[in-house]
Order: C-alpha cells, then sequence, then structure tokens
C-alpha cells in the first residue's frame, strides 16, 4: 500500500467535504478497496471512512424496502423483513463472498463500485431501485454506466437504495470456480406493470437488462415462455473460465431456473 | 503400551501448539535488527538485460543496499542447481543451462529474479523496487511446448538450441513394436497432463543471518529438507562451508514438493545477511508463489496400448513431453524420467513398455516434484488407457483390470521396478462392495431420471515410494543418496529424544514416531520427542518427500532403537547381574530369564548414565544411538480408487456424489494420520482434475497469477471420502510399511477423469474438467450415455 | 502515524501506527501475536480470520485504525489457559489439521459459524459457511467434521452464545 492519511468523519457534510479532495477515496467496508490498494493498484492521498456516519439499516415502508449505504451484506442477507419483503434480495446478499467478507461488505460500496461481476447490480436494476446520494436521487436504470462506472460525481456519496417491493422475485447465480464473483447471475423481479430481468458477470459493458425475456415474461411468467428465446453471445465476457458462447447459453438456463424458482 | 503403540489411533502430539496459535513459522521467526527483503521480478517472459540503473531507488527512504546479479558473480555466488543427471538416448548429457539466483545478463520468465533490495521495512523495500529502472530489451517468448521446439524458435538457454533439455528414453523399443506387431487390437489416446501450482498454504519464506563473531551464517527457511538445502548451500552455490552453515526448517505450512528446492530467494538473503551486515528476512506474497514456486506436472502425451482379441494387454507405447519450464529446477529433470516411466507398467502385466520422454525448455516458471511427482503423470496415463480398452473392447472396467492384475510376486516390469508384494484383486474386491459397484445402473437410471448424467470411474494406482536405495537411484543420475538418519538419545530418566532427518510439514511425524519408539521402549508416548528440521541439531538428513518418511525414515529410526536395546541389555546384565544374552526386553522392562529379576527402561537409562555397575572399558556409559537407513528397494504402495459423480448438462457442472478408496500402504502406524493423508491427496487430485489449471498467455504472461483466477479446492467442491485399506506388508523394510502420502493425489484425477468421460460418453475432455470444458464435452456427447 | 487502541483477547493495547497498517499486521508485528496468518493477497484464504466485535472478519483486509476501539478475539485467545476451547479440542480429536497454517482461521470461522448457525451443524451446511478458508492438506473431511462435533460441545459446553 502506498501511504495515505486516514479520516473518519462523523457527519455526512464533513464525509463529503473530505470526499471532494482531488485524490480522495471513500472506504465503505474496504473489501475490494483494501485489495486493490494492497496491490498497490489505487494509490488515494485520503481515505474517507464512512463507517461512523451511521447510514445502515434496513426499513420496509409502504412497498418499499429502504437499506442505507453502510448496512453490511450479512445484515442484508438476515434481515427477518427484508426477507418476507423481497427474499430474493436477502438470498442474493448471502450469495456474495464469504461469511467473513458479508460481515464487512457494504451494500453502498458493492453498488458504488459497480464490479461488473457483482451481484447488487443486477439487482438494483432488476427491482428498478433508486441510488439516494448526498446530493440527488438516481434511478438504477441511468445509475451503472459501464465497467466499473457510475453516474456518480466525484466525491458524490450514496446513502441509502430503495428497492420496490415486486411481486416475485429470484436471483441465480453461476459463480466462477476461482473467485466465485458471478460468472454469470440474473435477477428476475415480476411487477403489476411487468417483468424486469437484469443480467450480471456476462455483458462487457457491466450489468444489463434482457429486454427479449423481460417482454415474453411480462406477458407469461414461465419457463416455456422463454425457452425459446436465444441470448446473443455479441458483447459478452470471454475468459478462462467462461467463453462468450457458454455465458449466453447460462443467462438462459439461470434466466429459466430463476422464473422457477421466483417467490 | 496399549493406546499409543504402532497401528492406534494416537491424537497428535503438535497439535496443541497449531490450534492455539502457537506455532512457530518462518515469518514468525524474527531476528534483532532485521532488514527486509523484496524481490523485483521480471515483468517478461523472455528478454535480455540492458542496463539497470539503480540511483533513484538507493536514494528512497530507509534502503539499506540494493543487489543485482552482478553483486552475486563478483562474489563467485554459484547458479542454482539441478542435482540429477539425465542421459538422452544418444547418451549426451542434459542440457542444463545457467541459473543465477539473480538474472545476469537475461530473464527467461515472468517472475524471474532481477534485483533485491533490502530496507529497514518491507513496505520500503516495495517502494524503492518501482524506483529502479532496467532497460530490457524484449525477446519473443515460447510458451507452448510445441513452439518451443519448432525450428527457428527463439533459444532460450545457448546450450539448448532447439529447447530441449533431453531426449530420454526407456524400455525395449523392438521388442514392444513386436508386440503391437500382433496385436488384435490397439487403443491409442492422447493426454495432456495439465499444469499445477503447489500452493501450500504457508507462502515461502526466509530469513538469513550471519555472525560476524563465528563467521556463521543461519539460514530459516521454508524447506522440506533442510539438510539437502545446506549441502546445496554449501558445495554447489558456495554461501559457506557446511560447518559454518546452519539451516532451520522451523514449523512448515504445508510443502508438497514445492518446498524441496533451493531457491534463489533463500540463497540470497542467506548470502546477502553477511553483506549488510544484519539478518535480512524475505516472505512471499501468493502472487510471488503463483509466479516463482516451481509449478507441477505439464506432460503432453500420445499413448499407444497393443491387446489381444481377448482383452490381454500386449504392449504399451508412450512419447511424452514434459515442460520443465525456463530452468532446471533441483529435482526436475528426474522427474518426468525416473519417476514417470517405471511406473507405466501400473499394476498390470505388460510383457512390453517403450517410454520416450522430450524434456522441453518454455519461457515458464520452471517445473518440478509435486505430490506425487512422476507417478500421477505415469498413472493418469495408465488408468486412462485401461478404461478406454476396456471401453472399445467392450468390457467392464473392473473384470478388464482383473484380468490383466500382476498376480504373483516379486514381479519385474519392462520398465526397471520389480514390485515386491501386493494384493491388487483384494483391493478391487473391497472397492467393488464399498463403492456399490452392482447397483450402478440403477443409480445412473436414477440421476438421467433428474435430467443429469452419472459416470462411475476407477483408478487402479499403484506407485513407487520411498525413492531409493541410494545405489539405484546413483546408478540412475541422483546426485545425493536417498536413504535416511536417525539418532535415539535416551536421557538419564528415561525420557527420549529422536533425532531425524525426515522433516514434518503436516505429516505428523511428532506423533508416529513417537508411536514406534513408545512401542518399541515401552515407555509412554508422552516421555518422546521428535527433534528435526534443524542441521545443528540432527546431524544429516534426507528430508520428506516421496512418502519416504515412513519407510525410510522410520526404519532408521528402528534401527537406531535396535542398537540401543542391545546397549541397555548390556547394562541391565551388569545390574541384574547376568549375561546380555539371558536379558528379555518386554513392555518396558529387563528381565533376567526365568527368575523374576527385572528393572525398568528409565532404571537402565539412569544406569547407563551413572555407570556405577560396570567398568568403564567393559562398556562405554550412556545410551545414545544412531544409525542410517538405506532401503533395499522402492516401496509400493497400490489400491484403487472410484469416483462417482453427477453432470448437470445444462450448465456442465460436475458434483462428485461418492468417493471409494482402497489403499494397501502395508503396515499402517496411525490410521487416522493415513486416512488424513488420503483425504488431502485425493482433495488435491480432485483439484487437477476439476479445477486446477496454470494458465500462460502468448506473452507468457501468468494469467492464473492468484486465487481470483486459479480455482483452489474449496470445502464446498469436494466430496466425504470413504476410505478402506487392504493390507499386504511390505518386505523392504524392517516395519513392512510402504508410504501413503501421495496415494491420493496419484489416484485420483483418472478416476475422476474416467467418470466425466462415462458420463459424457467420450473420452473429447481434458483436465482441468470445469463446467465451461464439461459443458462443450456434453454438446459432442453422443446419445450413448443418455439412452443408458 | 495514528494512535490505536484495541481489546485484543481481553487486554487493552494501544499503539501508534502507520494508518497503512493492517489489523494483521498490528497483531503479528506490532503484538507479536503470530498466532493471526496471512496466506494470500487477494482476501479469499481465511487464514487471517478473527472476530472483530464479536463477528468473524479477513484481518488481512482491515485496516487496524479504521477498527480503533474494537474487541478483537484471534486464535490466541479462545483456549483458558491449558482449557481448549471445545472448537479447538474438536479440531485435534477429529484429526482436522495438518500443517496447522490454515488451522486458526478455519477456527475462528468455525467458532463464527456456530453463533450465527447454531449448534447442530449438517455437513452441506458447514461445507458452504467455509467459503472463505482454503486448506491445502486436509480435503476438509475432517475438518467437517471436527467442526460438526465443537459445535455439538459448544452447545453442551454453553459455548455457543459467546
Ligand atoms: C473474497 C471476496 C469475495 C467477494 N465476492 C463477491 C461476490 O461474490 N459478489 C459480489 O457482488 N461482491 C463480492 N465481493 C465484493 C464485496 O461485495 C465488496 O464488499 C463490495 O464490492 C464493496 O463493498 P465495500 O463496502 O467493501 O466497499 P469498499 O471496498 O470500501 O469500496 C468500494 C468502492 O466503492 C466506493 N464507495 C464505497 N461506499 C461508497 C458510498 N457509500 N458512496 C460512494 N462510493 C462508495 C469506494 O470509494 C470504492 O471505490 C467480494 C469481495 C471479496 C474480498
Ligand atoms: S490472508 Fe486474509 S484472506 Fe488470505
Ligand atoms: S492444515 Fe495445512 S493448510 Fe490446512
Amino acid at each position: 500500500m502506498y501511504p495515505f492519511n486516514y479520516h473518519r468523519p462523523s457527519s455526512l457534510a464533513d464525509a463529503v467535504k473530505l470526499a471532494g479532495g482531488d485524490e480522495a477515496k471513500i472506504m465503505a467496508g474496504g473489501m475490494t478497496l483494501l485489495p486493490t490498494m494492497k496491490q498497490r493498484l489505487a494509490a488515494p492521498s485520503d481515505l474517507v471512512d464512512l463507517n461512523a456516519l451511521g447510514l445502515s439499516g434496513i426499513a420496509v415502508a409502504g412497498g418499499k424496502v429502504t437499506i442505507g449505504a453502510m448496512t453490511r451484506h450479512a445484515d442484508v442477507a438476515g434481515s427477518a423483513e427484508l426477507k418476507k419483503a423481497i427474499p430474493a434480495l436477502a438470498e442474493m446478499a448471502g450469495m456474495i463472498g464469504d461469511p467473513m467478507v458479508r460481515h464487512r461488505g457494504t451494500i453502498g460500496g458493492s453498488v458504488a463500485n459497480d464490479d461488473p461481476a457483482a451481484d447488487y447490480p443486477s439487482a438494483c436494476l432488476a427491482l428498478g431501485a433508486t441510488i439516494v446520494t448526498n446530493t440527488r436521487e438516481i434511478a438504477a436504470d441511468d445509475f451503472f454506466v459501464g465497467l466499473f462506472e457510475t453516474a456518480l460525481q466525484p466525491g458524490e456519496i450514496i446513502t441509502k437504495i430503495i428497492f420496490p417491493v415486486p411481486d416475485k422475485a429470484n436471483y441465480q447465480k453461476f459463480r466462477n470456480p476461482a473467485s466465485r464473483y458471478a460468472i454469470v447471475g440474473v435477477f428476475v423481479a415480476k411487477f403489476a406493470a411487468g417483468v424486469r430481468v437484469a443480467v450480471t458477470g456476462a455483458g462487457s459493458g457491466g450489468v444489463f437488462r434482457q429486454f427479449d425475456f423481460e417482454e415474453a415474461l411480462s406477458k407469461d411468467f414461465s419457463v416455456k415462455a422463454i425457452e425459446g428465446i436465444k441470448q446473443s453471445a455479441d458483447g459478452l465476457n470471454s475468459d478462462i473460465h467462461a467463453d462468450a458462447d457458454y455465458r449466453a447459453h447460462l443467462i438462459g438456463v439461470m434466466a429459466r431456473r430463476a422464473v422457477e424458482a421466483a417467490k | 503400551m496399549s493406546g499409543t503403540g504402532i497401528g492406534a489411533r494416537v491424537l497428535r502430539k503438535e497439535d496443541f501448539r497449531f490450534i492455539t496459535g502457537k506455532g512457530q513459522y518462518t515469518d514468525d521467526v524474527n531476528r534483532y535488527g532485521q532488514a527486509h527483503a523484496v524481490f523485483l521480478r521480471s515483468p517478461h517472459a523472455h528478454a535480455e538485460i540492458r542496463s539497470i540503473k539503480l540511483d533513484a531507488a538507493r536514494a528512497m527512504p530507509g534502503v539499506v543496499d540494493i543487489f543485482t546479479g552482478d553483486d552475486l558473480a563478483a562474489d563467485k555466488i554459484g547458479g542454482l542447481i539441478c542435482g540429477w543427471m539425465i542421459h538422452s538416448k544418444d547418451g549426451s548429457p542434459m542440457k542444463a543451462g545457467a541459473h543465477p539466483a539473480l538474472a545476469q545478463g537475461k530473464v527467461r520468465y515472468v517472475g524471474d529474479h532481477v534485483a533485491v533490495v533490502i530496507a529497514e521495512t518491507q513496505a520500503q523495500a516495495r517502494d524503492a523496487i518501482e524506483k529502479i529502472e532496467v532497460d530490457y530489451k524484449v525477446l519473443s517468448p515460447v510458451v507452448a511446448m510445441a513452439d518451443a521446439v519448432k525450428k527457428g524458435a527463439p533459444v532460450i538457454h545457448d546450450v539448448a538450441s532447439d529447447n530441449t533439455v533431453y531426449n530420454w528414453s526407456l524400455g525395449d523399443e523392438a521388442g514392444t513394436q513386436a508386440a503391437f506387431a500382433k496385436a488384435a487390437h490397439v487403443t491409442k489416446l492422447d493426454i495432456v497432463n495439465n499444469r499445477l501450482v503447489p500452493n501450500p498454504m504457508e507462502p515461502r519464506a526466509a530469513v538469513g543471518d550471519y555472525d560476524s563473531g563465528t563467521g556463521g551464517f543461519t539460514l530459516y527457511t521454508t524447506s522440506q529438507n533442510p539438510h539437502v538445502a545446506r549441502l546445496v548451500l554449501s558445495a554447489f552455490i558456495g554461501i559457506a562451508p557446511e560447518h559454518k552453515l546452519r539451516v532451520i526448517a522451523p514449523d512448515v505450512g504445508g510443502g508438497f514438493g514445492s518446498k524441496i528446492f533451493i531457491y534463489a530467494e533463500e540463497t540470497v538473503c542467506v548470502w546477502a545477511a553477511k553483506k549488510v551486515g544484519r539478518p535480512v528476512k524475505w516472505v512471499a506474497d501468493r502472487t510471488e508463489a503463483f509466479l516463482s514456486d516451481a509449478h507441477g506436472r505439464d506432460h503432453v502425451t500420445h499413448a499407444e496400448m497393443a491387446l489381444d482379441a481377448s482383452g490381454k494387454i500386449l504392449g504399451l507405447r508412450v512419447k511424452t513431453q514434459a515442460n520443465l519450464g525456463a530452468y532446471l529446477s533441483t529435482f526436475s529433470s528426474c522427474v518426468p524420467t525416473y519417476l514417470y516411466a517405471p511406473l507405466l507398467s501400473g499394476q498390470y502385466d505388460i510383457p512390453a513398455i517403450y517410454v520416450e520422454v522430450d524434456g522441453i525448455y518454455t519461457n515458464t516458471a520452471p517445473v518440478d516434484a509435486y505430490r506425487g511427482a512422476g507417478r500421477p503423470e505415469a498413472t493418469f496415463v495408465i488408468e486412462r488407457m485401461v478404461e478406454v480398452a476396456a471401453r472399445e473392447l467392450k468390457q467392464d472396467p473392473a473384470a478388464f483390470r482383473r484380468k490383466n492384475f500382476v498376480r504373483s510376486f516379486p514381479h519385474q516390469t519392462p520398465v526397471i521396478m520389480c514390485y515386491d508384494a501386493g494384493d491388487y484383486d483384494a483391493a478391487m474386491t473391497k472397492a467393488l462392495e464399498m463403492s456399490d459397484y452392482k447397483n450402478i445402473g440403477a443409480r445412473k437410471a436414477a440421476s438421467a431420471k433428474k435430467g443429469l448424467l452419472r459416470g462411475i470411474g476407477f483408478s487402479a494406482y499403484i506407485e513407487a515410494c520411498g525413492i531409493a536405495p541410494s545405489a539405484a537411484v546413483g546408478s540412475l543420475g541422483a546426485g545425493v543418496g536417498l536413504w535416511e538418519s536417525a539418532e535415539v538419545r535416551v536421557n538419564p530418566v528415561g525420557t527420549v529424544e529422536i533425532l531425524t532427518g525426515s522433516h514434518s510439514h503436516g505429516q505428523g511425524h511428532e506423533t508416529t514416531f513417537a508411536q514406534l519408539v513408545s512401542e518399541r521402549l515401552g515407555i509412554p508416548i508422552d516421555n518422546v520427542a521428535i527433534v528435526h528440521g534443524d542441521t545443528d541439531k540432527v546431524q544429516m538428513g534426507m528430508g520428506t518427500y516421496g512418502s519416504r518418511s515412513g519407510a525410510v525414515g522410520m526404519s532408521a529410526i528402528s534401527k537406531a532403537l535396535d542398537k540401543i536395546e542391545a546397549k541397555a541389555k548390556k547394562v541391565a546384565g551388569f545390574v541384574l547381574e547376568a549375561s546380555p544374552d539371558d536379558i528379555e526386553f518386554k513392555d518396558g522392562k529387563f528381565s533376567v530369564r526365568g527368575t523374576d529379576k527385572e528393572i525398568d527402561f528409565g532404571s537402565v537409562a539412569l544406569q547407563a548414565y551413572i555407570a556405577h555397575k560396570f567398568n568403564g572399558q567393559e562398556l562405554e556409559p550412556g545410551l545414545k544411538e544412531s544409525a542410517f537407513w538405506d532401503p533395499t528397494n522402492f516401496t509400493f504402495p497400490a489400491g484403487v480408487h472410484i469416483c462417482e459423480l453427477e453432470i448437470d448438462p445444462a450448465t456442465g457442472v460436475t458434483r462428485i456424489d461418492r468417493w471409494t478408496a482402497v489403499d494397501d500402504f502395508g503396515n499402517v502406524i496411525n490410521p487416522m494420520i493415513v486416512e488424513g493423508q488420503v483425504h488431502g491427496g485425493i482433495a488435491q487430485g480432485v483439484g487437477q482434475a476439476l479445477l486446477e489449471g496454470a494458465v500462460y498467455d502468448a506473452s507468457g504472461q501468468l494469467v492464473t497469477a492468484s486465487y481470483m483466477d486459479y480455482s483452489m479446492p474449496r470445502a464446498g467442491d469436494l466430496p466425504s471420502y470413504d476410505v478402506g485399506m487392504t493390507q499386504t506388508a511390505c518386505p523392504s523394510n524392517p516395519l513392512g510399511i510402504k508410504g501413503c502420502g501421495e496415494a491420493g493425489a496419484i489416484a485420483a484425477p483418472p478416476a475422476v477423469m474416467n467418470a466425466i468421460t462415462d458420463a459424457i460418453g467420450h473420452e473429447g475432455i481434458a483436465m482441468p474438467a470445469t463446467p465451461l470444458a464439461v459443458w462443450r464435452a456434453v454438446q459432442k456427447t453422443a446419445p450413448r450415455a443418455a439412452a443408458e | 502515524m495514528a494512535s490505536v487502541t484495541l481489546t485484543v483477547n481481553g487486554k487493552s493495547v494501544t499503539r501508534d501506527v502507520d494508518p497503512r497498517t493492517l489489523l494483521v499486521e498490528f497483531l503479528r508485528e506490532q503484538l507479536r501475536m503470530t498466532g493471526t496468518h496471512v496466506g494470500c493477497d487477494t482476501t479469499q484464504c481465511g487464514c487471517c480470520t478473527v472476530h472483530v466485535n464479536g463477528e468473524a472478519m479477513k484481518s488481512c483486509t482491515l485496516l487496524a485504525v479504521a477498527v480503533n476501539g474494537a474487541t478483537i478475539t484471534t486464535i490466541e485467545g479462545l483456549a483458558k489457559g491449558e482449557d481448549l476451547h471445545p472448537m479447538q479440542a474438536a479440531f485435534r480429536e477429529h484429526h482436522g489439521l495438518q500443517c496447522g497454517f490454515c488451522t486458526p482461521g478455519m477456527i475462528m470461522s468455525a467458532v463464527d459459524m456456530v453463533r450465527r448457525k447454531g449448534t447442530d451443524l449438517d455437513d452441506k451446511t458447514i461445507r458452504e459457511e467455509l467459503e472463505g478458508n482454503i486448506c491445502r492438506c486436509t480435503g476438509y473431511h475432517n475438518i467437517v467434521k471436527a467442526i460438526h462435533y465443537g459445535a455439538e460441545a459448544m452447545g453442551k459446553a454453553g459455548t455457543a452464545a459467546e
């Protein structure tokens, strides 16, 4: 690691001020940031630790679930209220990394980081979440811009994420055998207004919506409805663990399994 | 001594310190005033070094000194060596390129050592490393073996213009050809044995220390064989004569072969300690371990088997290319030759075998012994071949194997080995029973109903352990003898210290060796201490690898215990006033035959030291003996493993459902520890078959340089194992032990691949059978599997 | 330099450290408690697992300054003198370790697993929950067994709720 100045602000206002510095970096759980810094791939001059801000907790009200940015994956996975409201989201959080990572990593950090193989971005996109920051509210559809790239401005801090409660939903994850991140993850959410399907791990531009599946499932929420729809391999990732064809195939398999398991 | 003797499931004596966090690994060693070393590694697979500029780095805070290959050369520090001479079939010696500990003029793989920075802290050394400016002239790399041997390929070492270390052969070429000429059926297969990274959980580390008062060096290092390290560092590399170099291998966090070798880093640390006048510590991070630990396996093979119409094997022809990486590591040359080809007869009576092996240089990390070393590669070849032959001849794979088993012993194979004892049928029978083989059809049908493909695979492996006698390995080119030493020190109060040249890094020697002593001397196991891993305490030893510690190391202890017993009888004779010939030793007591006069072991020890009852001219005081044991043969553990698995054709995911292992390790000292060795071996074998593979890209960059890309087997990837045993005592050592450390890793890969190919109905898949590979292979599946 | 105060295995300790000091470095280098190991640089192996305010975390990926004030339990803090914690005893009893390098992390994870999942653990649960701990020696068979019986023993001894 390169040297840095460490800050632990106790108010959002202070955090925003500190995070505005040119070479400053926000740290939430540090589960992504610290490994990167240890490998000397990031060299922030100032590290702004959000852990003293509160910003955590889960509230269910009025057909919406609000999760504070600093809520740990383990708390999302274990929340009794969330398990009732959006069981798929709790289950998804329980699939992230391992128990130790889940004790520390946060929803805000995951969403802000927008790793193309991360799980949360697919949940946000499929559930049509709203990402709330210190300055504004951003619809998930506008938030995830590309690989590790979001609509966040430098120094902008996610404070909470609001998820509408669907009729049914499910997340199916096909793990990379080495890293255990998603090679393909498919989140399917059925609302009265229609079905949304988001795919993570596969796209060379990061998380994306599978509109063909959405259209078919909106008409008929059944495995059959998407059996015949072929996911194209164009624009999908290829690496030693999975080539684009395989990923395309897995998107279909995972989507069908998600539809079948949705509740 | 019931409960702690030979054959008992004694809990491990060493465990207390490990489970309470009190183990002492090399990284836990801190010497007063130590500085920290960090190595600058080559980012290129193949390049000339035009110049190295150190000024900016030297000016960085905390830098103590920086060294390059020129400094080693100026001090006349020799290069790393390969200690086993292999001759090509034309009689010429292998072509060993120079292997300086820090590059001199050229780098040959990504991770090769260019310079070392020694600084007050590791962080400062890392900061300074980034300021070293190296001007490289990048050369085209050769990464794949097929490219390395092409005409006009870039040359890695000038001594080997065709990038070939040797063209070696074993067996009777003409006789084998004749066997093929009369064959009714020939089975042919192309086989890849994937490259692995050993990955003991403790990364390598070294602390070098120099005492300017005595002129003595001390090296703490993660070694499986500290004495061999001292020998090489002294006699070949020239750090210091042996009596001025102490090598200590404290607790070692796993080795699996990769910590046998003498590497650049420990060489540099111990040398630099004198240069900078301070202890120098280096600890690898995991990425460095991936880049620079010697890798394992990496063979490409074409094999052909000649059979008669009934399915009797007539002959075997094998042609293998073995990737040895960019330099010859310490024992690399013998792995694909003498540790490989002599095992190609498997458990079978094969009249004619001919093997050709080409050792190839590539711009990749050196390849050397990894758990099993040569034997897994051989077993993979023969066990895939017999499975495929049985399938082609439409014979049951178990029956086909039985038909060809060696049945009388000793059995001389056409490839050096003389199998001394075994009962292959017994292991097969037991394994078939344990695995409920007769109902496999029903289980396959049940899986098919769920849309899954079920397969079953056998592996009837044999291995050769101990790697001895010395004269035999010497005649095959080994640079060392492969005996083992032991010293038994009985203290005046009757407690015992055993000094052994074997090294324990997970194998539980502190327990099993003590069990032997407890049984032989009739003393409580807590009264026995095992001392190992320090060249100042143990005079000489050959270390632990090749499953040799039981068969060779314990045999040496046994021999020394014989001497102790003989001497103690003399002492007892004086005390009990009887002739030593009339003294009996049983259950820890010496007694005069036919009388009730007796004395216990502790009292004899005391008498030996106070020497009141005998005249020092008649009998030397004291009770301490040593022995060197050189076996009369290799040992031949063998067994049958059966893997049963299910494949989800929709995703290519393989789930191992059952694992049956039946092994014949000869006599067993501690079944609990032996089973643990089998479990760990299987896990590494399953890892090779399903998950692990080192991948270099075309430019020679290691793509799998961390756990993010290299798939380590985790708990959820593996099944529970059903482990059984059969027993035929080994005739070539006094304890009848064969060795168990590598069996699982040797047996497992073909069992898995035979099961997968059974499930998918064709042979077109290579290791690692990742979900991607299996899914691709399933696309090509003929309806056979589905219909079954 | 930053001042860090932690309660480690019941004892309060304060050190001035460079902010980039990781918790594992703090334990190993400042306190010379070397039972917590480092086996990787990608936060995957779990050799460094300790409890931070009662929850298992990877000490290689925590800044010491960021957990200032926390209560830390390491492998050295589990046993009460010679009396092993039931999970330590189970690892020994069931041969759940070979080289011992992964073992401190395994045991710390196992104790945490019992806190979260109770004392009646089946094989499947144990294997899933060991996702973040890699062992190269044992093939996991005996680790799984040790955790099963260790959990049971924790239930009987009433240590599960600690
Ligand atoms: C071994 C391991 C396995 C993992 N497996 C998975 C997996 O399977 N699936 C998965 O999805 N993830 C996985 N992760 C990543 C994990 O989920 C991380 O916790 C997460 O990606 C980042 O969250 P964090 O709180 O740790 O953020 P940090 O690492 O602290 O920060 C990540 C990035 O987000 C920024 N940031 C953090 N919080 C905010 C905020 N509130 N507002 C604005 N920017 C912010 C930071 O500046 C930084 O750039 C794994 C991590 C590890 C170490
Ligand atoms: S050292 Fe912390 S997870 Fe590997
Ligand atoms: S016991 Fe050696 S890594 Fe687990």
